[in-house]
């Protein structure tokens, strides 16, 4: 689906957009911090985005490794279980809601607008209102560490009623930075679904559309239809805490369970949430890396939906073990397996690209073809446990905590680095190094696999999860994977140089910096000036 | 083992467990048919899984293999194709089919607890279990009986580190035994991997479950749901025996059941409530009001020096027998029997330096806990 | 249009300072409910957002005006404005849907009834029924009786529909061009939204002084108070946009053709209104 470069040129690099009277310009761009601060251009946002995600990754990860430190051996030597707790809560809030979300938001914001031939956002103000939320939410967030009782301790799950009746009285504060998240996430979503729907390059139709916006678009639909579903069920918390109401107390005639249901129902999309935009991102990278068309490029739109729609459908499988009914266990247990189809679709899909194509190798393919392998391991754990009977087994052990972290982390962050990698010619003009980025990708995927493959055994012999010391027998696997966990977090620190050498300076890159690379955004130069496609180009689909 | 052994041991057991996947590097196999049945499951889907693992990375590593640039591939333009796939659509739907069947069963047996022969009541307490042994009038909590100082590290760990406690469950085999599972606070969740049950325990509700264990054996587990500080620190321990050596246990703990409710009515002296008390203090209360009741202020008040608990008996009488609602502290009136009430509450009227010479009877106790 | 494509608005410190402005009213908020002392910070957080509102809605209004705007923009401000309702309704699913798993599934398994009907092994006494006036724990305090749906919430609920009709008249009259008509069907709605708004206060007085039913109440309390409550709040804030359109409307903005603010609010008084049916047949009738 190459489309046609655009007739006439499609930039214009003035400043200025109107200047009817009254209202101050462009023309007067702000400079230094106000330019960043007061910013409304999608590509300032996006990068504002990625700091923030990149710098929040690396404060979860610091969670984790005290997490990981305390876990190298038996017995309690660092931290408190208290402080564990904590820590273990803070590093699956952080990753989930400040690191991977954000990344992607922040990916949507650069790559959609070129993608789709659009001057920016649909709503720029609101765009930049929807970043400002979230520093001013992961502030507060944060400084419940800092506040007498502590931080939440009750997982990134927060299960009633240890998060409403046992908790610290800091979960008041832990709710409310959650709405303003929350608050960031659905405005954020509702912008992108605008701009997608409406911002197109005349004759983009929307099966014309690039599979990271499609997947974004669909994202972005389960972000506005889960969200408030969040916030609904911190609300039900607070007014348990503090207004005495009963939703969670059985003795009033609540349930504690109407809890998980409602975060699940949450939840469980919100995992999807993480690795859709991801799937665009590597759907991108196959196909510019093989040079040849994607395979199936409608059946990935179809199976993007599916998967969406059956995540809404799916929630309970978090909840094999809570005392469902029977006839609730089996209709959680057949929806959920359901969902390896569409799942096994992309993957088919991605592997007949390669085939018969003409393959290299560099780092943004690397890291997409170790998302491919690793995410299907993840996957292919992620169907043992939609078993229910087997999950009786599996259930808040550290074959979970395997799962989760092959799809998370060579899943959406190791997209999520591709992605990086692949734009970065677009986004600096220069190509990362290649040579660091090299070393980066084999160190992480040599990490990732040393930190988490060893936790599906840990698990599977019985180790629960959550857990600040262990029995002996567990030692081995926790050993290596604390060994991992360090190894792969230093080696994060080459992804940090190779993108402030990429920023300085680097070998030049054409508009189109891949060879294979087919999309809108390659036809604008590199790097993309500040305003791109203020006159829509003409978009000619070749058809498929 | 030295910490340099260790990835040596490890690589080594890599390398063995390639070829016959080890007991502690997987699911144990159990000793009831539902984890029998389990473990068969989840072997069957593992190796389903490899095999569409071995197809799938098996071709693609061919194509990245064969259609290199480097070794000058020319990349070919086709990009769709129905009938293929239709294939590899309706194929995984099959395979899914095929798993969906037996797991179906399984979970239908796992859910009949009908017939049982014997019904135990579970409560998950933060940290402890407590067991209740239905119309039996027995019960007694099991407590984790790993001393602190080996998870400290002043002293070395034994073998049942962190697995193991003062009073294990104890079960016949060959017997359908029903579980009760509930929780005077947070959600708990008991699980015991040999005998493949897991179980959230939910306050306010009851889930049942059940177990029909075939071996004589001591099978460990742990609390598998975040319950808070102790999480880590919740184990199950079960020991199954002989019918027969049930049978006996269970009527040896009836009579020290009754005997316990004869105490109730007689006078207590002081140094055997005092002694009584610390050793329920030391094994109910010692973790969040802590041994030598400083407490860990805000969350949990110091009893030592508590002059509210020095002046006022009453109240603090209460606070022990109703709890504190919308707080952490439980009401210990269903959990502990009069004697032990009474005696908690005398010993920590006279300890660290409290010293107010209060004796409370279990007969006043009793008073309380009935009407 | 004066220029040459879609407009993108220049900087603007409005979503900074509106990020700190919800920082600031929500750090407020939490401090007042955790330490119970800082009134002070929620009303200069709330003033906050308020003044940012006013100002970032004025440079919209002054764009519009301008025309910057074109028809792309407007289906822009559409699909954001029909989006965020969509959120909203997802909002008010989740207290619906807690509502429908307690009468459903909670309440008769605490009474003994359905899968894990073993539960009443704890209650003895409890007996399933809805509404709620007994809760299971005794210590809970308990509702002594309900409102009868046919008195205030019927009163209510005429109230709503009715002014779902006169805002749709209003939008007819501003189409048409005939603007002291729509002012004067406007200001009608405004006034059955500040009727409800008064009635469904007088409701929550008579729960608290005569019926027993206050948010300690069980979970008939709970439900009762979240769904009314954030009702009450969506129809005063769809009260407080009445109103300025109503302003706006008597100072002469707003074309007959293009009037997207009027017809946003239009749109989010009938969510309003839809919600308010959801709940007079679930929370009141049945
Ligand atoms: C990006 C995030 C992500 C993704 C994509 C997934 C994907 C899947 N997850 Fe996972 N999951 C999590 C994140 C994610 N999960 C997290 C964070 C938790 C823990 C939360 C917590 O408790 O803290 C969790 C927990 C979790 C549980 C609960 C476990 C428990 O607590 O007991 C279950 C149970 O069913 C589950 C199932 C699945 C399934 C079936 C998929 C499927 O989508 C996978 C589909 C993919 C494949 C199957 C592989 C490719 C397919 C083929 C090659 C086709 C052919 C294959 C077959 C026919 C077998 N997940
Ligand atoms: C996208 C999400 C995401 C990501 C990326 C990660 C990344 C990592 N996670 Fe985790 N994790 C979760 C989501 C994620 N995680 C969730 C949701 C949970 C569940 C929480 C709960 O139970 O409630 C969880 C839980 C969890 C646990 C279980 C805790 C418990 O049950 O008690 C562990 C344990 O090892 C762990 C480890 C790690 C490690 C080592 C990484 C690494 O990949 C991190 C790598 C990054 C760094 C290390 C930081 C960067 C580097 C530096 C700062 C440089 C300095 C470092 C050195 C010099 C060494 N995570
Ligand atoms: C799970 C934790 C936990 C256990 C176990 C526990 N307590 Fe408490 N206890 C608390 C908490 C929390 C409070 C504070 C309640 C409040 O907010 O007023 C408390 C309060 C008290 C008080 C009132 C002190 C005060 O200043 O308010 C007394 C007395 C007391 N506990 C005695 C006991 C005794 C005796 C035992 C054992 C038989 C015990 N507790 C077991 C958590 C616990
Ligand atoms: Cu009890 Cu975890
Ligand atoms: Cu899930």
């Amino acid at each position: 689906m190459a489309p046609k470069i655009p007739q006439q040129s499609p930039l214009q690099h003035s400043d200025t957009v109107a200047t009817a009277g009254g209202i101050p310009q462009h023309a007067a761009h702000p400079t230094g911090w106000r330019r960043w601060v007061l910013t409304t251009n999608h590509k300032e946002i996006g990068t504002l985005y990625l700091i923030f995600s990149l710098t929040m990754f690396f404060v979860g990860g610091i969670f984790a490794l005290v997490v990981r430190a305390e876990l190298f051996q038996p017995g309690l030597q660092l931290v408190e279980p208290e402080f564990f707790n904590q820590m273990t809560t803070m590093h699956g809030l952080i990753m989930v809601f400040a690191a991977v979300m954000p990344a992607f938001t922040g990916l949507a914001n650069w790559m959609i607008p070129l993608q789709i031939g659009a001057p920016d956002m649909a709503l720029p103000r609101l765009n930049n209102f929807s970043f400002w939320l979230l520093p001013v939410s992961f502030t507060l967030l944060l400084s419940t560490l800092l506040m007498p009782g502590g931080g939440p301790n009750f997982g990134w799950t927060f299960y009633a009623p240890l998060s409403t009746t046992y908790a610290p009285s800091s979960t008041t504060f832990f709710i409310l930075a959650l709405h303003i998240a929350g608050i960031s996430s659905i405005l954020g979503a509702i912008n992108i679904i605008a701009t997608i729907l409406n911002m197109r390059a005349p004759g983009m139709r929307l099966m014309d559309m690039p599979l990271f916006v499609w997947t974004w678009l669909i994202t972005a639909f389960l972000l506005i239809a889960v969200m408030p579903v969040l916030a609904g069920v911190i609300t039900m918390m607070l007014m348990d805490i503090n207004f005495g109401t009963s939703f969670f107390d059985a003795g009033g005639g609540g349930d504690p369970v109407l809890f998980q249901h409602l975060f699940w129902f949450f939840g469980h999309p919100e995992v999807y949430i993480m690795i859709l935009p991801a799937f665009g991102i590597v759907s991108a990278i196959i196909p510019t890396f093989a040079r040849k068309p994607l395979f199936g490029y409608a059946s990935m739109v179809y199976a993007t939906a599916a998967i969406a729609l059956l995540s809404f459908l799916v929630w309970a499988h978090h909840m094999f073990v809570v005392g469902l009914p029977l006839v609730a266990e089996l209709f959680f247990m057949y929806s959920t397996m359901l969902i390896a189809v569409p799942t096994g679709v992309k993957i088919f899909n991605w592997v007949t690209t390669l085939f018969r194509g003409s393959i290299s190798f560099e780092s943004p393919m690397l890291f997409a073809l170790a998302f491919v392998v690793l995410f299907t391991i993840g996957g292919f754990s992620g169907l043992m446990l939609a078993i229910s009977p087997a999950d009786f087994q599996y259930h808040d052990t550290y074959f979970v905590v395997a799962h989760f972290h092959y799809v998370l982390v060579p899943g959406a962050i190791f997209a999520i680095m591709a992605g990086v990698y692949y734009w970065l010619p677009k986004w600096t003009g220069h190509y990362p190094n290649e040579t660091l980025a090299k070393w980066h990708f084999w160190f992480s995927v040599i990490g990732v696999n040393l930190t988490f493959f060893p936790m599906h055994f840990a698990g599977l012999a019985g180790m629960p999860r959550r857990i600040p010391d262990y029995a002996l027998q567990f030692a081995d696997f926790n050993f290596v994977s604390s060994i991992g966990a360090f190894f792969f977090g230093a080696s994060q620190l080459l992804f940090v140089l190779v993108i402030v050498l990429c920023v300085r300076g680097g070998k030049k890159a054409p508009a189109k910096a891949w060879e294979g690379a087919v999309d809108l955004e390659w036809t604008v130069p590199s790097p993309a000036p500040l305003h791109t496609f203020e006159t829509p180009p003409v978009f000619q689909s070749t058809d498929k | 083992m030295r910490l340099w052994q260790r990835p040596l041991v490890f690589g080594a057991g890599l390398l063995s467990s390639a070829a016959c996947f080890a007991q502690s590097w997987n699911m144990p196999i159990g000793v009831t048919n539902v984890s029998r049945e389990i473990h068969g499951l989840h072997m069957t889907i593992f190796w389903i899984c490899v095999v569409i693992g071995v197809l799938v990375f098996g071709a693609m590593f061919y194509s990245l293999f064969r259609y290199r640039q480097s070794r000058g591939a020319k990349a070919a333009h086709f990009h769709e194709n129905t009938k293929i796939e239709i294939l590899w659509t309706v194929i995984p739907v099959l395979i899914l089919v095929g798993m969906a069947i037996p797991a179906t069963a399984t979970l239908k047996n796992m859910y009949d607890a009908s017939d049982a022969e014997l019904d135990v009541m579970i409560t998950g307490q933060q940290w402890r279990w407590r067991y209740e042994y239905l119309g039996e009038n027995v019960a007694f909590n099991s407590n984790l009986s790993t001393p602190r100082s080996q998870i400290g590290g002043e002293e070395d760990r034994g073998e049942h580190y962190l697995l193991e406690v003062d009073e294990p469950l104890v079960l016949p085999i060959n017997r359908k035994i029903r579980f009760l599972m509930t929780s005077d606070d947070v959600i708990h969740s008991w699980w015991v991997p040999d005998l493949a049950v897991k179980q959230d325990t939910i306050p306010g509700f009851i889930n049942e479950n059940w177990v029909k264990i075939n071996e004589p054996g001591i099978y460990r587990g742990q609390c598998a749901e975040l319950c808070g500080l102790d999480h880590g620190f919740m184990p199950v321990v079960v020991q199954a025996m002989e019918e027969n050596a049930f049978d006996d246990w269970l009527a040896e703990r009836k009579k020290v059941a009754e005997q316990e409710a004869q105490g109730v009515g007689r006078e207590w002296e002081m140094d055997e409530l005092m002694a009584r008390g610390e050793s329920v203090y030391q094994s109910i209360c010692a973790s969040c009001h802590q041994p030598e009741g400083q407490g860990s202020p805000p969350a949990f008040p110091s009893l030592a020096g508590n002059q509210q608990l020095i002046n006022d008996l009453d109240w603090h009488l209460d606070k022990v027998i109703n709890g504190v609602s919308g707080a952490a502290m439980p009401a210990f009136r269903n959990t502990l029997n009069p004697v032990e009430i009474a005696a908690v509450v005398t010993y920590t009227q006279n300890a660290w330096g409290n010293e107010t010479e209060e004796i409370v009877q279990p007969a006043r106790v009793a008073d309380q806990v009935e009407p | 249009m004066s220029s040459t494509g879609y407009y993108v608005p220049p900087t603007s410190r409005w979503p900074i300072l509106g990020s700190l402005a919800i920082g600031l009213m929500m750090a407020g908020l939490g401090a007042q409910l955790v330490y119970g002392s800082a009134t002070l910070l929620i009303v200069i957080g709330a003033l906050s957002i308020i003044a940012v509102m006013t100002f970032w809605f004025r440079d919209v209004i002054s764009e519009s005006h301008l025309g910057l705007y074109d028809s792309q923009m407007d289906r822009s401000f559409r699909w954001g404005m029909g989006w965020f309702i969509f959120s909203e309704v997802m909002f008010f699913a989740a207290f619906f849907g807690a509502l429908f798993y307690v009468r459903m599934f909670a309440i008769p398994w605490l009474g003994g009834e359905g899968a894990k009907g073993v539960s009443a092994l704890l209650w003895p006494n409890f007996i399933a029924e809805w509404p709620l006036l007994n809760p299971p724990d005794t210590s809970v305090p308990s509702p002594e009786q309900v409102f009868s749906p046919w008195q205030l919430p019927l009163v209510n609920t005429l109230l709503l529909v009715t002014s779902s009709i006169t805002l749709t008249i209003s939008h007819e009259a501003l189409k048409t061009g005939n603007r002291s008509l729509c002012r004067n069907w406007l200001a009608g709605t405004v006034l059955l939204g500040c009727c409800f708004i008064f009635i469904q206060g007088v409701e929550y007085y008579e729960a608290y002084q005569h019926y027993g039913i206050t948010l300690e109440a069980g979970i008939f309390g709970s439900t009762f108070f979240i769904l009314t409550g954030f009702h009450g709040v969506h129809v005063i804030i769809g009260t407080l946009i009445l109103i300025v359109m109503l302003a706006r409307v008597m100072r002469g903005h707003f074309e007959d053709s293009q009037h997207f603010a009027f017809e946003a609010s239009c749109w989010y008084w009938h969510f309003v209104d839809v919600v308010w049916l959801g709940l007079f047949i679930f929370v009141y009738v049945v």
